[in-house]
């Protein structure tokens, strides 16, 4: 892998977000509605902590939806205009092209993470919050994304409708971030053995992100995430080099 | 001659369809390969498979030694490929795309610059340059589209249906284009306009249904045209049973009247196995005292050769 060849694919896929307004939109869309969230439904004053748990407790629920948003046109754009035959003949490796597309895909949600700082700067001046445990959170969200992310963009390689990545992606994102919770558990109670049970539990993306944002942030966390975007990644990989055969 | 792109039998399925079937052809530096068939002949997928975009079912392709399978990237390294339609970024200016092909294709800093410049003037799009992709014609995407193919000069050019929905102006430039740098590399182009491959090409190699069915020079395929040495004649006043006559002179296997018209008679002479007739009937009329007003020698029709070639396939299908 030539860290050159992923560089150039991702400022590409950068550019191409900021070429259309929708970037902006979406920017707008994401920090009006973790603001709103975080003042009108998480009762940010009321609570009357020094900290951000009233923003970061809806950040799965914004990721699970702007993730896919962000990540279904990297390939199925390119497969209904065509251009992937252009990209895919090009000398890079299909890995080059699948982390670059991912990169632009992540620094993008880390440019909104990173425009939520009034947030911080409001606590600060409010109270005195542990920065700590909120660097924590930032960088705990940061990898969440990342992991719907590596799911909307295979996803996302898998069909030519962005409609349908989008739909798909925000399902296996569901699917992944309940699966510690009952909705998901209760139908495979007595379905499979309870270490199966444990298993499907110990996938959910909720628990991990929750625990990090306690403050407790376990190598263990850091590395689930690291994990899922890694496969994601590969599989998005194969899901490229079978469309060749 | 040294072989830059070498096909071996070279084989594609998709599901129980056999696309390609056992192709084998290989193109030398200076060669410009004319790739006729009908739409569906699988013109398209052989390319894709010998730029890497496919994977071949069975046998093998070579690009400057190097197999398409075994090493993709260097093959792709060695290549310019316009796909067929020529695919683009519509979002991005014309500068912008072909910096990001210079980029991928490894060349930075001042040798970029001096790449995108080479290839704009080549392919004629400085007044183009920072229009978005999208907002330019047909005419224009797909220069920039060749102009892309060729940035890096590489030793072979694969072009699918590089004039296809051009207009006449448009596709004369193309094939400007196409034989300035036809000297030094390989080229295939895939066509379905016949007047294509007398205007660029050196080699025509014609598939019907997956496979080769005639891989010839251009005149070596007009030559097998029932048309090939047909000799058309306007003669004055000519006598009653002339027509006859002619027929019954050796190498000759069928008169057709055109056109009787102002006392001038219009005649078709078809010779026996392409021969040169020409000068026997010339000879003959005059020693019978006919006055030739006019006499050309036909080189045969493509288009019927074409059709022959690739409605045989058919037939050979269908049988089979």
């Amino acid at each position: 892998m030539r860290l050159r060849n992923v560089a150039v694919v991702t400022a590409r896929e950068l550019g191409a977000y900021f070429t259309t307004p929708l970037a902006y939109v979406f920017i707008v869309v994401f920090l009006t509605l973790a603001g709103a969230l975080t003042f009108y439904v998480g009762g940010f004053f009321e609570r009357g902590e020094a900290d951000l748990q009233a923003f970061f407790v809806f950040h799965p629920w914004l990721h699970l939806f702007f993730a896919p948003a962000i990540a279904m046109r990297l390939w199925a754009e390119e497969r209904r205009t065509g251009t992937v035959e252009l990209l895919m003949t090009l000398p890079l490796t299909s890995f080059e092209a699948v982390l670059g597309k991912f990169l632009a895909a992540w620094l993008f949600v880390g440019l909104a993470l990173v425009l939520t700082f009034p947030m911080w700067l409001t606590v600060t001046w409010l109270g005195n919050p542990d920065h700590g445990v909120i660097l924590a959170s930032y960088l705990g969200s940061w990898v969440l994304a990342g992991a719907f992310l590596a799911i909307g963009v295979t996803v996302s390689a898998l069909t030519r409708n962005q409609v349908i990545a989008f739909v798909l992606g925000a399902a296996v994102g569901f699917l992944f971030m309940m699966s510690g919770v009952e909705v998901v558990l209760a139908p495979l109670r007595g379905l499979v053995s309870p270490d199966v049970l444990d298993l499907v539990a110990s996938f959910s993306f909720l628990r991990h992100f929750t625990d990090i944002t306690r403050g407790v942030v376990t190598l263990a966390d850091l590395v689930f995430f690291a994990a899922v975007i890694g496969v994601g990644l590969l599989l998005n990989t194969l899901v490229v080099e079978l469309e060749k055969a | 001659m040294e072989g830059m792109v070498e096909l071996d039998r070279l084989t594609r399925d998709f599901g129980p369809i056999r696309a390609v079937d056992r192709v084998s052809f290989t193109v030398g530096r200076g060669e410009v390969v004319g790739f006729l068939g009908p739409n569906g002949a699988g013109k398209t997928t052989t390319m894709r498979m010998i730029t890497g975009f496919l994977l071949p079912t069975a046998g093998t392709a070579r690009v400057m030694g190097h197999d398409v399978v075994a090493e993709p990237l260097a093959v792709k390294r060695q290549l310019g490929y316009l796909p067929e339609g020529a695919p683009l970024y519509g979002d991005m200016t014309v500068a912008a795309f072909l910096r990001f092909v210079a980029a991928v294709r490894g060349f930075g800093g001042a040798e970029k610059r001096r790449r995108v410049a080479a290839a704009v003037e080549r392919a004629q799009l400085q007044e183009v340059l920072h229009q978005p992709i999208d907002t330019l014609s047909k005419g224009f995407k797909r220069r920039v589209g060749l102009a892309q193919a060729i940035l890096h000069d590489p030793p072979v050019l694969i072009l699918d249906e590089p004039t296809d929905g051009l207009d006449p102006n448009q596709k004369h430039e193309v094939r400007r284009l196409v034989r300035e740098m036809a000297p030094d590399k390989a080229i295939i182009i895939s066509t379905h306009i016949l007047e294509e491959v007398d205007a660029v090409c050196t080699r025509a190699i014609v598939i019907a249904r997956g496979r080769i069915v005639a891989d010839a020079h251009p005149d070596e395929l007009r030559a097998r045209s029932p048309h090939h040495h047909a000799l058309r004649l306007k003669l004055r006043a000519a006598a009653d049973g002339l027509v006859e006559a002619l027929c019954g002179l050796a190498a000759v296997r069928a008169v057709e009247t055109v056109a009787v018209q102002d006392g001038l008679l219009e005649l078709l002479v078809l010779p026996e196995g392409g021969r040169d007739i020409a000068a026997d009937v010339l000879g003959w009329l005059r020693a019978q005292g006919v006055e030739v007003v006019e006499s050309f020698v036909e080189r045969g029709r493509l288009d019927e050769v074409f059709r022959m070639l690739t409605r045989e396939g058919e037939a050979h299908h269908a049988a089979a």
